[in-house]
This record gives structure tokens, sequence and C-alpha cells, in this order.
């Protein structure tokens, strides 16, 4: 087998890597935003019980919640949610999602908790309700500060994606076992790195760009 | 009734006595100085004046504007309708960052006209060309405000670009913005350097020469003698004398003023 042939057929891999990484990111920033003013919430009942799921799932591996996401439901009620290859891919999709959004809320939440006081309340005395106060005035400055610690959870995520791997998604690890490493054939599986290094250089790039475009204001 | 009156008010933290029942009352058009030691209350009198923190008992009521009492239970809309009555300045400015000097002053009133917009035309091409309208109208007024305080050459300037003096001046054209029955200065001049002080000193003079009713929390004693036509002295959550800044100053009547003017 040659380069190219290789180099396509690891490309079908990383393109469900690159998917399973974009899907998960647009559904876990939201979520995590929700999560962080859950965890923040006033109401206390709230606040514990959604710190208690941040917990367990910061404090237990990825690679047991994927088997959770996947088996689990099938063995306590005997539906099965995720069959076929979408059903991996999904289940994969929701272990993922939860995951991360569970660490972005935190990131969020130390973002939010940081803005000082006075810009609420010169929000408030200048008639803003709280909704306005958040998303013109607080938000954006929430933004510029969680950029690096976002970035790197999000270069993260990047390789994270590999773990879909041991509930058979077919990522690009996945594919070179089957396609190559079954057959003998070692070196596509370092080759792999050049497709993420490439992957994160331009993450490197586009986060740099942000960080730039958001240089004019400081907070 | 005197053009703001509040009687009575009293606010605690825990079990910290902070004001002890004050009484107090100004006519439009008056400066009033507020003056006194750090944890006499005069910065917790100003933020209960702007609901910042309610207060626990007492009533406050501004002629035309509204009548709060401590006693009641209020809704957000109510206590935000209540607040644009009045103005206020921190002490260390807080513009928001992320928006240059007109933004700072035009977005706040845009927010307001949009709410008032959305109520009365509840969609279409009707409500966004009211919206536009609204903009540009409110952009002129925020213009017209940075004009007066002389920061006309930076409304584009970043909150980051200007100095202490400078911001403090935005942010008193914001909270002009509002047309506030009255203004309220919590220590303006107490973050800026010494010889940027004078700048908004002159800004709050010329607000004055122009019949605004202020209410000036300050520790710049040659301010509260020259510019306050009212000078009142806080101590130990009581407003311990009161009077023409001559009578406060030349002629204190009770000891801790006559410690503390000295």
């Amino acid at each position: 087998m040659d380069l190219g042939t290789i180099t396509l057929k690891l490309l079908d891999g990383f393109g469900v890597t690159c998917l399973l990484f974009l899907l998960t990111l647009v559904l876990s920033l939201p979520l995590g935003l929700i999560i962080s003013f859950g965890s923040m919430s006033k109401f206390k009942p709230l606040s514990l019980t959604v710190r208690t799921f941040v917990w367990i799932i910061r404090g237990t591996p990825l690679m047991l919640q994927l088997f959770v996401v996947f088996y689990v439901p099938g063995m306590l009620f005997d539906v099965r949610l995720f069959s076929g290859d979408n059903g991996r891919f999904l289940a994969a999709l929701v272990a993922f999602v939860i995951n991360y959004a569970c660490y972005f809320s935190e990131i969020f939440r130390g973002g939010i908790q940081s803005i000082p006081r006075g810009q609420y309340e010169a929000a408030q005395v200048l008639g803003m309700t709280s909704k306005e106060t958040f998303f013109n005035v607080i938000l954006m400055q929430v933004v510029k500060r969680i950029l690096a610690p976002i970035s790197n959870e999000v270069i993260t995520l990047v390789k994270d994606t590999s773990l879909a791997r041991v509930i058979a998604v077919a990522e690009i690890f996945f594919i070179n076992e089957m396609d190559f490493l079954s057959r003998g054939l070692v070196w596509p599986l370092f080759y792999i790195a050049v497709f993420f290094l490439i992957f994160v250089g331009a993450l490197t790039l586009f986060f740099g760009w942000c960080e730039k475009k958001l240089s004019y204001y400081k907070v | 009734m005197a053009f703001l009156e509040i009687k009575g008010l009293k606010k605690q933290f825990g079990n910290t006595k902070v004001l002890h029942g004050i009484d107090f009352s100004m006519e439009k058009g008056e400066v009033v100085a507020v003056i006194g030691s750090s944890g006499g209350g005069k910065t917790t009198f100003l933020r209960c004046l702007n609901f910042l923190e309610m207060a626990n008992e007492g009533t406050i009521s501004i002629e035309d504007g509204f009548y709060f009492d401590a006693g009641k239970v209020y809704s957000p809309a109510e206590i935000r309708d209540m607040r644009l009555k009045l103005g206020m300045v921190f002490q260390s400015f807080n513009l928001f960052p992320q928006y240059n000097a007109l933004e700072n002053v035009y977005i706040p009133l845009q927010l307001r006209s949009k709410e008032k917009i959305k109520a009365s035309i509840p969609f279409g091409k009707a409500r966004r060309e009211a919206i536009n309208a609204a903009q540009i109208e409110n952009k002129a007024k925020a213009m017209d405000l940075l004009v007066d305080v002389g920061l006309s050459d930076k409304a584009e300037n970043y909150p980051c670009q200007l100095s202490g003096g400078q911001q403090q001046r935005v942010a008193i054209a914001r909270a002009l913005a509002q047309e506030p029955s009255i203004l309220c200065f919590d220590e303006p001049t107490s973050a800026l350097d010494p010889e940027l002080t004078g700048e908004v000193l002159r800004v709050i003079k010329e607000l004055k020469d122009k019949g605004r009713t202020m209410l000036v929390v300050t520790h710049e004693m040659e301010f509260a003698r020259n510019v306050a036509d009212r000078v009142i002295f806080f101590a130990d959550g009581v407003i311990e004398e009161q009077g023409t800044p001559e009578e406060v100053f030349g002629n204190p009547k009770s000891p801790k003023t006559a410690a503390f003017v000295k």
C-alpha cells in the first residue's frame, strides 16, 4: 500500500474525529454555560446537585463514561439506545458533550465570578435588566478572560476524541487498527500524529487570532 | 414636601447597624456634599438611595418620581424604574471596558429605547426602523454629553486608553444620559491621582452652574467648602451635623464634626 492510499483511508477516520470534535464543541459550550449557571444558583438544592454532578463527571475517567453511556442503558433497562455505527457515534458524542460541558462550566463559573461587582452595579444603576447586563456587559469580558483556558480544553478535546475507539467508533485510530495494524503495518500509527499536529496547529492560529481580535480592550 | 425626602432610613448588614434612621431632604438644584470618616455610613446611604443596597426601614421619595417604603416588596422592574430617577457615579468609574467612550454612554440608553419600542411595536419593519432611528438619536445625545464633559475627541477611545480623570468624565456623561432627577457621586475623585481630580471637580462645578441636583460623597474638603450649598457630616450611622459650608467648617457645633474638619 502506498502513502496516498493510506493517507486517504486515514483521512476517512480523521473526518469522523473532526465531526465528533466539532459537534462536541458546538453542544458542550452552551450546555457548559447552563451548567455554570446551575452551579452558581442561589437555590441551594440546585447548585448542590449540579456541583455533585460536575464532581462525578470530572472525577471519573472519560473512558469509563463512554462505557457507561454505551452499555448501561441496555444493561439496566434492556433498551438498545445506540445501535449500529451511527449509534456508537451518538453514544460517544453524548459522553463527550457531558464530560466537556462540565469542564467548560467550571471555566465559565471562574470567568463570570471574576468580573468585578462594580460592572454589575454600573449596569444596574443604568437601568439594565439582569439579562441585558449579562449579554451586553458581562459576557464579552468573560470571553476575554477565559479564552486561554478554553483554548487549552479545546485542544485537549481534539486528542480526547481518540478515546471513542473503545466503543468502536470509526475514528482515525480505529480505522488504522482495522486496516493497517491488524495486517502488520505499524508505521501509519505514528503517521497519525501528523494529522493531529496540523489540526491543532490550525486551532492554535485561530485562538491566537481571537486573542488579537479581543486585545483592543483590557479587563 | 421637599424634592428628595428621606425618612427614618435604616440599614444593617447582619448584626452590624450601619444607618441608624437617617432623615434627610434636599431641594431641586441643590448641591449637597456628604463628608465623614470611613465607616460612618455615607457610602451605604448613597447605595441605599440607588437601591444597590435595600434599606431595612424608612422611606425615600422624589417629587414626580417615586415613593419607596422599605416595608413593602417591589418587583425588579419597579426597582429599576425608581433607580433611573437617580444617577450614580462610582469611585472606580466602572466603565464597560469592551465599549468605547461613546458606546459606554449610548448603549444603556439604546437598551431602554429598544425595550420601549418592543413593547409598543410587536414586530416587523416598523420596529426595526424605530430602533434604528432611536440609535441615531441616542448616539447624538451621547455625543452631546461627551462634548459637555470636554471629551468629544475621545469618543472612539476605549477606557483602557483614557486617563482616570477622563474615564470618570465619561462615567458622568453616562449617568447624565439617563436624565436622572438627582445625580449621586460616591467619592468621585478618590481613585484619581491628585493632578487629575481637578478636571472631574470642574465638571461637577459646571453641572452645578447648570442647575443640576447633586449629592456628592467626598473627601475633598476644598470642594465641599467651595461648591456645595450644604454640607452634611456623617458619623457612626447618623447625620451628626449639617448646614452651609461656612457653618460646618467655620463653626461646627458637634465636637465630632469639629475634630473631623479641623
